[in-house]
């Protein structure tokens, strides 16, 4: 990226979500614009956007798919010559679905993903997490972020998808290239390609040897209304799982890791009343939302006075909405035991995140994993600590001792 | 106390199993199902309210 950053001016009127201190810690300028006259605010960076960070408003956009719509996800716009979609013209359904076809897209997958089916991972996850910590138990030291979190949903999604978890690596970078440095076009450009020809190499390898139970094999012979769903919709479906199930779920558990580094009181709250676990996720879940979305107005509309037109981009900022005093009591507060908790860290609406109850299995998993073998760690530096923000947000070198 | 699911609303947080599992399960899509059909249990109206207010899309219907 050759761009020099110009600096913000005015938050109101010129957020930039990829500004350095807002890609580290995004809550105060979100803090600011909600109590601000103006809750929403717009920008003209990255061909311009709407922000809102009332929970309110966010939750509003979310439920009125038909006036915004699903047709671009991602925080900045495609490229010259690429269509809108999860990156450039590849789908990514359900999430890029609207209505109609979004109700069979997402009813195809979403039995993979009900409380019962995920429950089957619980063992293997915590095997993993196991051998992670193996690693580096005796060394004293660790990268919570790069040598733990980010190693435990790529394999956890490689197993589910049945591809080789050797390529994890690949996988990661592939994620990475498509979601964190979005502002890198031949990034994006790499990633779409591989990710593909990767799917339509197991693809046409499954056509050979079809696989029992096997996800790929399953969903290339699903068939809607008498017809075996197109390839398309099968590509389209593990472009989502790898992506949206990687980078989302390690960012939650590398910023719950951060987080129980630095709150001794927490660590023991849970030692002391293991009940509290289901909560606990969610409140953490609440606190550390990763993702944002983003939505592309069907046709112009007056949203809460702001002049939206047709084609402009909203970004659902579910971790303003997460923070907001209206909706939450001290909400920059983790409380592990909180009694209201209508948080929307993985959206709501008709696309609420699939995946959610794989990605709360995930992060409680490699927490309790983690605490019951190192109960006692800390932060090595505090200002040590690097961050990806944008559409995903939670560290990515975060060193801790023990 | 009873308590009743809006299909059409219920968008499959499941947040309403985690913080009353006795009262909450899970259909084949992962939407909320209701496991208790008549009154809620004394013990378990408490948790039952709290599952209410942790339901994001206010789902769920409670009649005393």
């Amino acid at each position: 990226m050759t761009e020099v950053r110009k600096p913000v001016q005015d938050l109101l009127t010129d957020y930039d979500i990829f500004e350095p201190e807002f890609v580290k810690d995004p809550y105060p300028s979100f803090s600011e614009i909600r109590e601000s006259g103006c809750p929403i605010a717009r920008t003209e960076r990255y061909e311009g956007s709407w922000l809102p960070t009332r929970y309110e408003d966010v939750v509003a956009i979310a439920q009125e798919y038909e006036t915004f719509t699903s047709r671009g996800i991602l925080v900045v716009p495609p490229f010259p010559g690429q269509g809108e979609g999860a990156y450039g013209g590849v789908t990514a359904p359900p999430i890029t679905s609207d209505p109609p076809d979004h109700h069979w897209h997402r009813r195809l997958i979403l039995p993979v993903f009900s409380p019962q089916s995920v429950a089957k991972f619980e063992q293997g996850t915590r095997d993993l997490c196991n051998a992670l910590i193996d690693e580096v138990i005796d060394k004293g030291t660790a990268d919570a972020a790069a040598d733990y979190a980010q190693h435990i949903p790529v394999r956890v999604i490689a197993t589910l998808l049945g591809v080789p978890l050797e390529m994890e690596s690949d996988f990661t970078a592939w994620v990475r290239a498509a979601l964190e440095n979005i502002m890198d076009a031949e990034g994006r450009k790499w990633a779409r390609k591989n990710i593909i020809e990767f799917f339509l190499a197991q693809v046409a390898d499954r056509k050979q040897n079809p696989r029992e139970d096997d996800f790929i094999t399953e969903l290339m012979n699903t068939e809607v209304e008498g017809k075996v769903v197109p390839i398309e919709y099968v590509l389209g479906v593990c472009n989502l799982m790898l992506v949206a199930g990687v980078d989302t779920t390690w960012s939650a558990i590398g910023s719950c890791m951060w987080h129980m580094a630095q709150h001794p009181e927490h660590r023991k709250q849970l030692r002391d009343n293991p009940d509290l676990w289901p909560t606990a996720i969610e409140e953490l879940l609440r606190v550390y939302a990763p993702v944002t979305m983003a939505r592309i107005v069907d046709h112009d509309v007056e949203f809460q006075g702001c002049p939206m037109k047709a084609g402009d981009r909203v970004l659902m900022a579910f971790p303003a909405a997460n923070r907001d005093p209206r909706q939450f009591e001290n909400p920059d507060e983790v409380i592990l035991d909180r009694e209201h908790n209508r948080h929307v860290a993985f959206g709501s609406g008709i696309h609420r995140c699939a995946g959610s109850n794989l990605a709360r299995l995930e992060v409680r998993v490699a927490l309790q994993t983690w605490l019951e073998r190192i109960p006692e760690f800390e932060l090595v530096d505090k200002t040590d600590v690097t961050w990806a923000g944008g559409q995903v947000h939670g560290p990515r070198k975060c060193l801790v001792k023990f | 106390m009873r308590v009743s699911v809006i299909d059409d609303a219920c968008h499959g947080h499941q947040m309403c199993a985690i913080a009353a599992p006795e009262v909450f399960g899970s259909d084949d899509l992962g939407n909320a199902t209701v496991l208790i059909s008549g009154d809620i249990p004394a013990e378990l109206q408490a948790k039952t309210r709290r599952a209410e207010s942790n339901c994001p899309e206010r789902a769920i219907v409670i009649t005393e």
